[in-house]
């Protein structure tokens, strides 16, 4: 079975805590002996109360003093336990949780430009907190429950072999009542989370959209649509909750069931002088004890379930292979004198689709590509092979004459600098941002930058300068706000090679213009690669690749295109139609 | 706590029989104690065979009582709490639905999905676990007390006693635990946040080698959070410990006054022992009330944050004059005009437009341009009134936006946002949000309008081909065409494309300006853009710079007159000139 994997890898996490396991083992057994000893003390001390003016005080004094003591080991055993279990449990996790987020760097592109980012997310957090409420709860309950189990049956086996038949033989019953159970929900518990999803999912598409909503007059139709959902909703839950809700009550019967049995056996027995009073009533606590740990494990046993199924898909993610390594033999620094060689490049998302077909492209130092054509014709497809988030099918890509494969992607992507069209900033300072390609920048280096991004003024303008705390992604920011920072970020590390990925889309042409200028300036020299829709930018390139259903049609210059008459002719001339 | 009241309003019969049927399951519970002790002074000590077997079976009867009490309860409290669930959802969606654009900023689309789904379950279980057990428990507790003074007044006061420092116990781990619960939710929440950061920014930290960083970024605070855990799970995990402690301790205390009093005659050994199996009923009691209030505070914090959504109530009072109809403007009145407007955005501090006055007639096309945050979108949004406008007023036909009901005029006025979104559902459902009875030639004739139509044919099933939520399936410029086509179905009166077709190609954006301008009757249409390209022949251009208007007028007047947009259109279209 799957599981029994997924256990393995749990206990293999779990084993650097071995210590701690022991202890709480230790400490659970502990526990577990003296809670059920202290009903066998209380027996003996009631034999003592025999009746009027026959009562054993001494007797009932030691006895009394016993059970206290074994009162304070009990609570005190359990506290260590209970720590012992925290301990294990949240340090699993956490580890589990580093070992996530150091895969997800290594993880290829390919991965993660495939999976949404709420599954990934939600595979970190939330299943791996669901898996620790598991786990906890397992340590707990499942083992003091076994535990209990089997000290009750070897307690009652010394008291009285009948009594304990009796317990044994109908016990089980609550078990299987609770499986039965359990199983019927299941179906309905399906039905409701199926229901709840289904409006989940509702719910987040039209409360995302509703400007949209509002628009266009839809809010009837929603409510509409929403009730009709909600209505089915409310069916399955009722169900679900009712039948579920049904384990406890069922159990309980069950378990008063034994109770009565074992008060009539152990009556019987008590007048025929087989037990004591004193044991009939540490019998009686014992078998309400007894059936509890039955349904706690039953109850267990399901969420140890999810928690395993939690767990497995984290494992997914921490298993999904990494990218290629680099090769131990690659260079760690190159000496960037900016020409770029595609040769024979093949390349393809997914096998059965061609996508790039026998590619060449030969940059000298200083030249200025430009990458033009309709949307969603895979412009970024060459910005991917370049910076090597996505690896060639076959050919090469070589920097400075060197295979690309041959030098380590650090060294590599530190070459070039990049802005990208969505913008990505993370929470903390406008500051932090900005110096992320050189963490040692001076204020004056920083500010510079700024300048020459034309960021420093509004910068300068918000609440703390460089020192405001933005939110995650940006947070109060405008589009365009971001991506100068994320501009100034690039013009502060003055890289060798250039990347701008319609790095100024959201930025008006005015800025736009002068921001051109400074990276014009910065660029001089160096080799600048630039996805673009302005043609005063592609006009200027010293090479165009003009592509189209992600394959490069026509690679030249500005006037050699023209001429040629081809797909880039048109698209020059049709911006200046009517 | 009010609203949920109201909402089990409806309930009444489910709310009183749920409790009730759960307190006979408790007091034929009290029973079995005093059966017991029944079968020890009497069944035993008498030696009556007889009389045991009567008193099991009194124990099974009182079994299946409970049993069948418990499972009414159990329907009755499920049917209230889904019920009551349910009608929570369905006034909170209407109630977002009633919410206008400045609500929506402020409160912001995320918070209101996770009130909608998350908390409204929180408060489900809550409701039916509270009717399930919230007088269960206490009523054992007390009734235990109870049982135990009817049977010695003396002993009894042990349970008076303990009972106070139990509730000092349980209720104290939980105050004190409380925020640190929301501490460690907080934390959860901080490493969320860097998970998805990651994600996202997954190219610009390969692309400056920030790999290192971000994981030592993560690992400090999941440690936090660690430590976090392990300290509310030391102090929670004395909770079981204590309160064993204080039981037994007072069953100690009760066998020795037990002993004491049967020694003087006052008690049998049986009524020890039911005294003493009361105590132990206490303790399970409380361990699910310890349980049961946890859930309680937590379906208590989901529904307060329910009803801060419930307290966000829109401000935009709604006209009452339907637009349709109001008369066709006569070709003397302007069909849009606004007259001195301002609008500042609620928690924005400046003035996202000033002081805006410009008129525009039936059947013009107007161009609006500017630079990044210049009020583009904020101006149009005043057109179909997603805003107020904080000064001056707007009006359309003749009469301010305010009088008419928002109905009507989202009917006239057609707006293609920024943000391509579409629904779950078929290319012709996407379309029909336009116009809810649209033929299928309509659909067809808007898809041709809005240069959708070859795209659309291509595609298996055509009209009914699936479009995936938020039209994930379809590239930016397909998006863009499908909502052109949904918003140029209706045929409305006045059209405004909010930079809307910036996915697409020059020649695809010039043909569909072609075919809008074609369209009869033609709508009054509103484009803005950044492109001077996209406006270069609109009957007028609206030129704004940091809120404010700089210019009105054609393409050839402002290219001799305004400075900003000669700045705009050079920075366009530079090198034509220049050859």
């Amino acid at each position: 079975m799957v599981s029994w994997k997924v256990i393995k890898k749990v206990l293999g996490r779990i084993k650097k805590y071995w210590f701690f396991l022991a202890l709480s083992i230790i400490m659970a057994i502990i526990t577990v002996a003296s809670t059920l000893y202290v009903p066998i003390l209380i027996g003996k001390a009631i034999d003592y109360i025999i009746g009027v003016n026959n009562v054993d005080f001494e007797n009932i004094k030691s006895i009394l003093f016993t059970i206290g003591v074994f009162i304070g080991i009990t609570a005190l055993s359990q506290w260590i336990m209970n720590i012992c279990n925290n301990k294990i449990t949240y340090h699993v996790v956490r580890d589990i949780r580093d070992e996530a987020i150091e895969k997800i760097q290594q993880l290829p592109l390919k991965y993660i430009d495939g999976h949404s980012y709420g599954e990934v997310v939600s595979r970190v957090i939330a299943d791996v907190d669901q898996f620790a409420d598991g786990l906890l709860m397992g340590f707990t309950q499942f083992f003091i429950g076994v535990m209990t189990i089997i000290g009750t049956l070897g307690f009652m086996l010394m008291i009285n072999f009948k009594i304990t038949l009796v317990v044994v033989l109908v016990t089980p019953v609550s078990f299987f009542v609770a499986s039965f159970i359990a199983k019927k929900t299941y179906m309905m518990f399906k039905l409701q989370s199926e229901t709840r999803g289904e409006q989940t999912a509702f719910i987040d598409e039209i409360i995302g959209g509703q400007k949209v909503v509002k628009a266009y007059n839809h809010e009837e139709t929603s409510i509409h649509q929403f009730d009709e959902i909600n209505e089915k909703l409310q069916k399955y839950s009722l169900r679900a909750i009712f039948f579920s809700s049904l384990t406890n009550p069922s159990t309980r019967f069950v378990n008063s069931l034994v109770y009565a049995g074992v008060a009539v056996t152990g009556a019987i027995s008590a007048i025929y002088g087989g037990i004591t009073v004193g044991q009939l009533s540490s019998f009686l606590s014992y078998a309400n004890q007894y059936t509890k740990p039955f349904n706690e494990i039953s109850g267990v046993v399901t969420e140890l379930q999810n928690a395993l199924a939690c767990a497995s898909r984290v494992f997914e993610l921490i298993e999904e292979s990494p990218e290629v390594p680099d090769k131990p033999s690659a260079k760690r620094t190159i000496q960037v004198d900016g020409t770029v060689d595609l040769d024979n490049v093949f390349f393809s998302y997914v096998s059965d689709k061609k996508l790039i077909e026998n590619f060449n492209l030969h940059v000298k130092k200083g030249q200025k590509v430009a990458i033009v054509g309709p949307t969603g014709c895979g412009k970024t497809t060459i910005i991917n092979l370049l910076m090597r988030f996505y690896d060639v099918d076959s050919g090469k890509i070589s920097v400075s004459g060197i295979n690309i494969k041959d030098m380590t992607r650090n060294a590599l992507r530190s070459g070039y600098g990049m802005v990208l069209q969505e913008t990505w900033l993370k929470s903390g300072t406008i500051r932090d941002n900005i110096v992320m390609g050189k963490p040692d920048a001076t204020d004056e280096e920083v500010i510079a930058a700024a300048k020459a991004a034309h960021s420093h003024s509004f910068i300068k303008r918000l609440s703390n300068g460089y020192n405001t705390v933005i939110g995650e992604d940006g947070g109060g920011l405008s589009q365009g706000q971001k991506q100068l920072l994320c501009i100034t970020r690039v013009m502060l590390c003055h890289p060798s090679m250039l990347i701008l990925d319609e790095a100024t889309s959201s930025i008006d042409t005015r800025t736009e213009v002068k921001i051109q200028k400074a990276f014009d300036k910065l660029m001089e020299g160096r080799t600048s690669f630039i996805v673009a829709h302005r043609l005063s930018t592609i006009q200027s390139a010293d090479i165009i690749l003009v592509m189209k259903d992600g394959h490069v049609i026509e690679q030249g210059s500005h006037k050699e295109l023209l001429a040629k008459g081809g797909f880039y002719k048109n698209l020059y001339e049709s911006q200046f139609a009517k | 706590m009010k609203r949920i009241l109201m909402y089990l309003r409806g309930y009444h019969k489910e709310c009183i029989l749920a409790p009730l049927f759960k307190m006979l399951e408790a007091t034929f519970e009290l029973f079995v104690p005093l059966v017991v002790s029944a079968i020890i002074d009497i069944g035993i000590a008498g030696q009556d065979k007889g009389y045991i077997f009567k008193m099991c079976f009194i124990l099974i009867l009182l079994a299946i009582i409970g049993l069948t009490c418990s499972i009414t309860a159990q329907y009755f409290a499920a049917k209230a709490a889904v019920g009551c669930a349910t009608g929570l959802r369905h006034h909170l969606f209407s109630h977002i639905q009633s919410l206008s654009f400045s609500e929506l900023d402020t409160v912001g689309t995320s918070t209101l999905i996770t009130r909608m789904t998350s908390d409204v379950n929180q408060v489900q279980n809550g409701v039916n676990l509270v009717l399930r057990l919230f007088l269960r428990s206490p009523f054992i507790v007390f009734g235990a007390m109870i049982m135990a003074f009817t049977i010695d007044v003396q002993a009894a006061l042990v349970f008076v006693a303990a009972i106070p420092i139990l509730a000092v116990i349980v209720f104290g781990i939980m105050l004190i635990t409380r925020p640190m619960y929301k501490k460690v939710q907080a934390g959860l929440d901080k490493i969320l946040a860097i998970t998805r950061e990651n994600l996202v920014g997954v190219r610009v930290i390969r692309a400056f080698n920030k790999e290192n960083e971000e994981v030592r970024r993560f690992k400090q605070s999941n440690e936090e959070l660690n430590h976090l855990q392990k300290f509310v799970g030391k102090i929670s995990g004395l909770m079981n410990p204590l309160t064993y402690v204080v039981v037994n301790v007072s069953i100690i205390v009760l066998i020795w006054i037990g002993a004491i009093r049967v020694d003087a005659g006052t008690l049998s050994t049986g009524q020890v022992i039911a005294l003493y199996n009361y105590m132990s009923q206490i303790l399970v009691e409380l361990i699910k009330l310890a349980n049961l209030i946890i859930s309680v505070t937590k379906a208590l914090a989901c529904a307060n944050r329910i009803d801060e959504i419930f307290g966000v109530q829109s401000d935009m009072v709604d006209g009452k004059i339907d637009i349709k109809k109001q008369k066709e403007s006569a070709a003397i009145t302007p069909i849009i005009e606004f007259k001195n407007v301002s609008l500042r955005y609620r928690g924005g501090g400046e003035e996202a437009i000033s002081d805006i006055n410009f008129k525009v007639n039936k059947g013009e096309t107007v161009g609006v341009i500017g630079g990044t945050g210049s009020g583009k979108s904020s101006l149009i949004g005043l057109i179909p009134r997603f805003y107020d406008a904080t000064k001056g007023e707007v009006l359309i036909d003749g009469v301010n936006v305010k009088e008419y009901t928002q109905e009507s005029i989202r009917s006239k006025v057609a707006v293609v946002m920024q943000k391509a979104l579409l629904f779950k559902g078929t290319i012709r459902d996407n379309v029909k949000w336009g116009k809810q009875d649209a033929t299928d030639e309509e659909v067809m004739k808007a898809l041709e309008i809005s240069q959708a139509k070859e795209f659309v044919e291509k595609k298996d099933g055509v009209l009914d081909a699936f479009v995936d939520q938020a039209g994930k399936n379809l590239s930016g410029g397909q998006r863009q065409r499908l909502t052109i086509a949904r918003a140029v179905v209706g045929q409305p009166d006045i059209l405004i494309l909010d930079d809307s077709s910036s996915a697409l190609d020059f020649a695809t954006d010039a043909a569909l300006r072609n075919s809008i301008r074609n369209m009869t009757p033609s709508p009054t249409l509103f484009i803005v853009s950044q492109r001077a390209a996209s406006m270069m022949h609109a009957d007028k251009i609206i030129v704004l710079d940091d809120g404010m208007v700089t210019g009105i007028g054609t393409h050839k007047e402002l290219l001799a007159s305004c400075e900003v947009y000669q700045e705009i259109y050079y920075s366009q279209f530079k090198t034509k000139e220049e050859k």
